[in-house]
């Protein structure tokens, strides 16, 4: 009867083990067929031309210039909007009210704001600034990625400078250095390396957003750099140029898609590697 | 220390007001900067009501004109200007949880070997590899179900399966044909696909936590792997895995651009998952742009009110969840 019982437990045993590695495989599997087939089908696409050319119109030869264009300016006004507003809230949960019922409040709606759909947040921005002007343009599609890239930058400063130990604020508070000068010259020093790490997570997470762009701001055939005007994006014209039926704005559209993912894979990675040696020093 | 300094320089007493002005100016600075921090922080909670509040706005005719009708009717006509949102909410749900079913599973198994089975050399690879996958945008995912998995699934794996439930009761309805590629369970699978690496690693992190002295001591008993990691590591991670799930629900039920792509974009409930439908962010990412007329907008913009509270109740719960299990193992 033991017997019978140790057979059936390493039995299950084995079972679960093999499940287990059939379950990572086929995980690994699917995903390196997505990006193999990302990479066979943007490489094939990749020229100069990319870089250089406008987006055409069906059955010419062109490239992304304006979408890249476009994305790049929207990406970092986000940035130039939503990092400081970010970085000084974090700040406040980190230095001022760390244990107060304000900062446990703002965590908690952070969170969720982190994960929160962000066509939701298009819809807001949609109502409160596209509506009122009366047109799409491109600051209101910065506008949409700057709310989006506030919450990761909440998150991230507010961890690292948890990190930052309290000796080094007792140090400056003792030589009679101001609590904010404190902040300023120490706390954000010493959390350097990891608010650039936010920076960079919350450029990943932008740079691929598609939804809430299509109604804020919208899309261009050509090139502009007018805030006031609709701006072309990346994602967009991938969104557009992939439902289309022309094959040339399809094999565009997969030169997009591989040029974010690169940007936001090596975003990722820089990040990884700043804390990486940070917390190896 | 500054005074001490101050005295061995010889300053005399027309210094003492200057001192005091440098003072009251780090003062004024001191609280400038406290208030503009907390400032910023409200500002976040502003966001939240912001969007809670314009959304409610944009969504009023919406409900003046149809009333709670508008969350049970089917009917989805922009010409008519009759509007319900029955389908896409369907849509949403039934495909979340059809990918959460394909996921949860996985995604657990997947932490097991992570934490368990997989030799130490192996575990940072495949973790960070895992990580880096969580943070490629949504449209990569699309254009991939787009043009390599819906002509796939239509050609190799749809019409075997139609002809195998043909006649079977339930299934013959589940998976009645014509196999389109494109439609509701082809938007779960690639849903499943994309929510696996949130799942994965953030079990992967609660199993982690476990303490090494409970595993041994069950592993003294003479447990096997499997028997400590159903009886011993779940257990005690439990609330954190489920509030890793609802995190991963979060996201499934607001996931845009991957479901846009594949799910066909048709206003209609099918008993067959093999139909085309629509969810609700594929339908206002399909349509917003084009929506002539108050009555559709506001219908849109009411849309993303309920993809909105929905949301918000799931990604609370994962929090909460999240937070009870922190504060145990911290």
């Amino acid at each position: 009867m033991d017997a019978s019982l140790y057979a059936s437990r390493r039995r299950r045993n084995l079972i679960a083990a093999v499940a287990s590695y059939g379950a990572t495989f086929v995980g690994l599997l699917w995903l390196a067929l997505i990006l193999g087939e990302l990479f066979w089908q943007g490489f094939s696409g990749l020229s100069l031309r990319v870089f250089t050319e406008m987006t055409p119109p069906p059955g010419a030869v062109g490239g992304l210039l304006n979408a890249i264009v476009g994305s790049l300016i929207m990406t970092a006004l986000a940035l130039l909007i939503g990092a400081p507003i970010g970085i000084l809230a974090g700040t406040y949960m980190a230095e001022y009210g760390r244990h107060s019922r304000l900062t446990t409040l703002v965590r908690f709606i952070n969170d969720i704001l982190l994960s929160a759909p962000s066509i939701v947040v298009g819809l807001f921005i949609y109502y409160v600034m596209v509506r009122p002007m009366g047109h799409f343009s491109g600051i209101a599609g910065a506008v949409v990625l700057s709310v989006l890239v506030v919450p990761v930058m909440v998150r991230t400063t507010e961890d690292m400078l948890t990190l930052v130990p309290d000796t080094l604020r007792e140090a400056a508070a003792s030589i009679g250095l101001p609590r904010s000068l404190m902040i300023r010259q120490i706390a954000y020093r010493a959390a350097r390396a990891g608010i650039i790490t936010g920076l960079l997570l919350a450029i990943a997470r932008i740079s691929g957003e598609t939804a809430p762009l299509l109604f804020t701001a919208l899309n261009n055939q050509f090139y502009s750099t007018n805030l006031n005007a609709p701006m072309a994006s990346l994602p967009s014209v991938i969104f557009q140029f992939a439902l289309s039926p022309y094959k040339d704005w399809q094999d565009l559209a997969w030169t997009g898609a591989l040029i974010i993912t690169l940007a936001v894979l090596a975003m990722s990675v820089i990040a990884r590697s700043l804390t990486g040696t940070r917390k190896a020093s | 220390m500054v005074d001490v300094a101050w005295q061995e320089a010889g300053v005399g007493a027309q210094d003492v007001a200057e001192r005091a002005k440098v003072l009251n100016r780090l003062r004024i600075g001191d609280i400038v900067f406290h208030r503009i921090t907390k400032t910023a922080a409200v500002f976040v909670l502003v966001v939240l009501g912001g969007v809670i509040v314009s959304l409610f706005l944009g969504a009023l005719p919406v409900f003046q004109e149809f009333g709670f009708g508008f969350l049970t009717t089917q009917s989805w006509n922009p010409v008519t200007e009759k509007f319900g949102a029955l389908a896409p909410i369907y849509g949403t749900v039934i495909t979340s949880l059809i990918a959460m079913l394909i996921a949860v599973p996985f995604g657990l198994m997947i932490a097991m070997f992570l934490t368990e089975l997989c030799p130490i050399w192996l575990r940072r690879p495949i973790g960070i590899s895992i990580e880096l996958l969580a943070g490629i945008p949504s449209i990569i995912y699309g254009i991939w179900g787009l043009f390599v998995f819906a002509p796939f699934l239509q050609q190799y794996l749809q019409p075997p399966v139609i002809a195998a439930f043909e006649n079977v009761p339930v299934f013959s309805t589940l998976f009645a044909g014509p196999p389109f590629g494109i439609g509701i369970l082809t938007a779960s699978l690639i849903l499943a696909i994309m929510v696996l690496p949130f799942i994965t690693s953030i079990s992967r992190d609660v199993f982690d936590a476990v303490p090494p002295v409970l595993k041994e001591a069950a592993y003294g008993l003479g447990w096997t792997q499997w028997e400590v990691w159903r009886y011993v590591v779940l257990p005690y991670t439990r609330i954190g895995v489920i509030g890793g799930v609802m995190l991963g629900l979060g996201r499934a039920l607001g996931e845009t651009m991957a479901v846009t792509f594949v799910i066909g974009n048709a206003h209609r409930i099918s008993g067959s998952l093999l139909a085309p439908g629509t969810t609700i962010s594929a339908t206002i990412a399909n349509e917003f742009t084009e929506a002539v007329g108050d009555l559709y907008t506001a219908s849109l913009i009411a849309l993303g009110l309920i993809l909105f509270i929905i949301t918000f109740i799931v990604l609370a719960i994962a929090r909460y969840l999240l937070l009870r299990i922190e504060r145990r193992i911290g």
